[in-house]
């Protein structure tokens, strides 16, 4: 019983990293209906970006922190105007393999500066585990999932009451529209790619501080595809569910199924289950159905 | 030879042959004669380049027909040409079954594994699809890996060299002319099925599947054929490949394979046989001609050496993403830029 806790509350960490990730991936689907292959990789970039500051330069960790996060934005600003918006308009095909080009190219400068060798952040919090009756969990673990839940309140109200984010929605829901109302669609897309990567940022330090970093970072971002798909694409809360639940989901069977057939399950489990999903309910829990009509 | 400007068509039949003029047959003709002398003045590393661009033209003919005729994307292509490779591999080395049935048999299965996968297609669509061939492809990894008895696991298989009628096709060259002859012979296969029925179908759907459901086209049947003519091209092509290299991985078969062969239909331009002869000979010879300066420049800046793998993958992605954004209709469309330019000649503007 106590393995099973452990299991569930170590799943409930990783699953609440995929949320993050899965939170910018939505964002930039729910603005401007592009899925973003690169989240992973603005993630890697977030993360090198933190090292560098806090290893190489020697800033201390909050300072580091917030021009890392600065750093970012500018990076998610830059790549929507050098690349995405000169696809604006284009097939499907076009803008996944666009943002896979984009994944490979930031994968080979990271792999340029800083090599393929895993990495190691200064320990800002300590590793000893903190008991939780019969469960353990490590201090890290506990601050991402903190400052994951924190994030969601924050992008929550920022959704609800600011004028930037109801215009974020405004765009998602119907472009034109929004448009007609003097919306500045073009800054609301530069908007929602620095916040995504911002956020994207954010959970590559998390990951850093628990793991240590290297170049194969970017798969964190193919994993949490179940996740998005779970949730419903441009779904906010649908996110956050369908992270916890594939990282929960994740952790279960690479603990019980792992030991039966030798390793590997905890990669190709959520995979299984989005195909699932994606054959019983395609715009999964909370997304919208998409309807066409002639 | 006298240089038209114009080609003027009264009739179906000579809008949809394969030879549009004489001089297209012309050069044609020169270029088979080519491709059969080719090996009698090339070193053993140009032959090797030919076998590989051979077989990387079969599976992405198939991809192209899948994704840029029929308009379903395919994350998974790299997978299937490892189903084609182990199961073809599996058949010759374990059950000596000669190599032309084990070969067939290789593409068959893949074929249906392709289908299978395939079946998500009637209900996604776009970034849905995407992403569910994705799954595919990592479900399919995970086989190759764990099915131990069968692939050999991450340790891999080995296969012997293929025979036929005891004549072993055992050097570069002459498995380029097994390689090649498939090779022409699926392409040709490609161009005679989408000029036909299948081909209009799959364009139908493509460009309107609404429209082309009220004018009759069962969207049902054609997208799992589209999936399985595609899937039977990866998987000819995974046969050859198994035997051309003896000995098959999983690594061999990864997601980036997957990529790569998109990356080849998009940059030689999605919906043209032509264009995915340029678009893979682009694509396999950017990493050698990529040494190749890499070896000249890093004389003066030693660092470059160990950069070699990141350099690489880099041109790859700015590639893709080069011709996405300047070049969207991939190299056919520059190569009939180029061609007209030169018909018109001096007379062009």
């Amino acid at each position: 019983m106590n393995y099973f806790i452990q299991l569930i509350v170590s799943g409930i960490v990783l699953g609440s990293i995929y949320a993050l990730i899965a939170l910018g991936f939505v964002l930039i689907y729910k603005a401007t209906r592009v899925l973003n292959f690169a989240q992973g990789e603005l993630l890697m970039a977030g993360a090198y970006i933190a090292f560098a500051l806090t290893v190489q330069l020697h800033i201390p960790f909050w300072s580091a922190f917030f021009i890392a996060m600065l750093l970012c934005a500018l990076l998610g600003l830059i790549i929507e105007i050098l690349i995405l918006k000169p696809l604006i308009g284009e097939p499907i095909i076009s803008i996944v393999m666009i943002t896979i080009g984009l994944s490979i190219v930031l994968k080979a400068i990271v792999e340029m500066i800083w090599g393929t060798e895993t990495r190691v952040y200064p320990a800002i919090f300590s590793t000893q585990p903190i008991a939780l009756g019969a469960i353990s969990v490590s201090k890290s673990s506990l601050f991402s999932l903190v400052a994951a839940i924190t994030l969601f309140i924050i992008f929550h109200l920022f959704f609800k009451f600011s004028s930037t984010g109801i215009a974020m929605r405004a765009v998602a829901d119907d472009q034109q529209a929004a448009q007609s109302m003097g919306i500045n669609i073009k800054k609301i897309f530069a908007i929602s790619w620095m916040v995504a990567a911002l956020v994207a940022g954010i959970g590559g330090i998390l990951i850093g501080n628990m793991n240590g970093i290297n170049v194969s970072l970017g798969m964190f971002g193919l994993k949490v595809f179940p996740a998005v798909i779970l949730g419903g694409l441009d779904s906010i809360p649908g996110a956050i569910i369908g992270g916890i639940t594939i990282g929960v989901l994740e952790s279960l069977s690479g603990g019980y199924l792992d030991p039966l057939v030798g390793g590997g399950v905890k990669m190709v489990a959520p995979f299984a289950i989005l195909l699932v999903i994606l054959l019983i309910k395609p715009y999964g829990l909370f997304g919208t159905e998409e309807i066409e009509k002639v | 030879m006298a240089i038209k400007c114009g080609i003027f068509k009264t009739s179906y039949m000579s809008d949809m042959a394969i030879w549009q003029t004489k001089n297209s047959r012309f050069w044609m003709t020169l270029f088979f004669i080519s491709l059969a002398v080719f090996p009698f003045f090339v070193s053993k590393y140009f032959l090797y380049m030919a076998n590989i661009i051979a077989i990387g033209v079969i599976a992405a003919v198939g991809l192209n027909i899948l994704t840029g005729f029929a308009g379903q994307i395919s994350l998974g292509h790299g997978a299937f040409i490892g189903v084609g490779a182990y199961f073809a591999g599996y058949l010759t080395s374990q059950f000596n079954i000669n190599f032309i049935p084990a070969f067939i048999a290789g593409g068959l299965v893949t074929a249906v594994v392709g289908m299978f996968f395939g079946l998500p297609s009637l209900r996604l669509k776009g970034f849905y699809l995407a992403i569910a061939t994705m799954a595919a492809q990592f479900i399919l990894a995970f086989v190759f890996i764990h099915l131990r008895s069968v692939t050999g696991g991450s340790q891999g298989m080995i296969v012997s060299p293929p025979e036929i009628a005891g004549f072993s096709f055992d050097s570069d060259f002459r498995y380029y002319f097994l390689s090649i002859g498939t090779a022409i012979v699926m392409t040709l296969a490609a161009k005679n099925l989408i000029r036909g029925k299948f081909g209009r179908a799959f364009m139908a759907i493509r460009d309107n599947y609404i429209a082309a459901k009220t004018m009759g086209v069962n969207i049902f049947l054609y997208k799992i054929i589209a999936f399985g003519i595609s899937s039977f091209y990866a998987g000819i092509a995974g046969a050859l490949w198994a035997h051309y290299i003896q000995i098959i991985t999983p690594e061999h078969f990864t997601f980036s394979v997957s990529i790569e062969y998109l990356a080849i239909i998009i940059i030689g331009g999605l919906g043209s046989l032509l264009g995915t002869v340029f678009g893979t000979i682009f694509i396999m010879v950017l990493p050698e001609f990529l040494r190749f300066i890499n070896g000249i420049v890093s004389l003066h800046y030693p660092m470059l050496v160990n950069m070699f793998d990141a350099i690489r993958e880099g041109s790859f992605g700015l590639a893709i993403i080069g011709f996405l954004i300047f070049e969207p209709d991939g190299l056919a469309a520059r190569w009939k830029t180029i061609k007209n330019y030169w018909k018109l000649w001096p007379f062009s503007y």
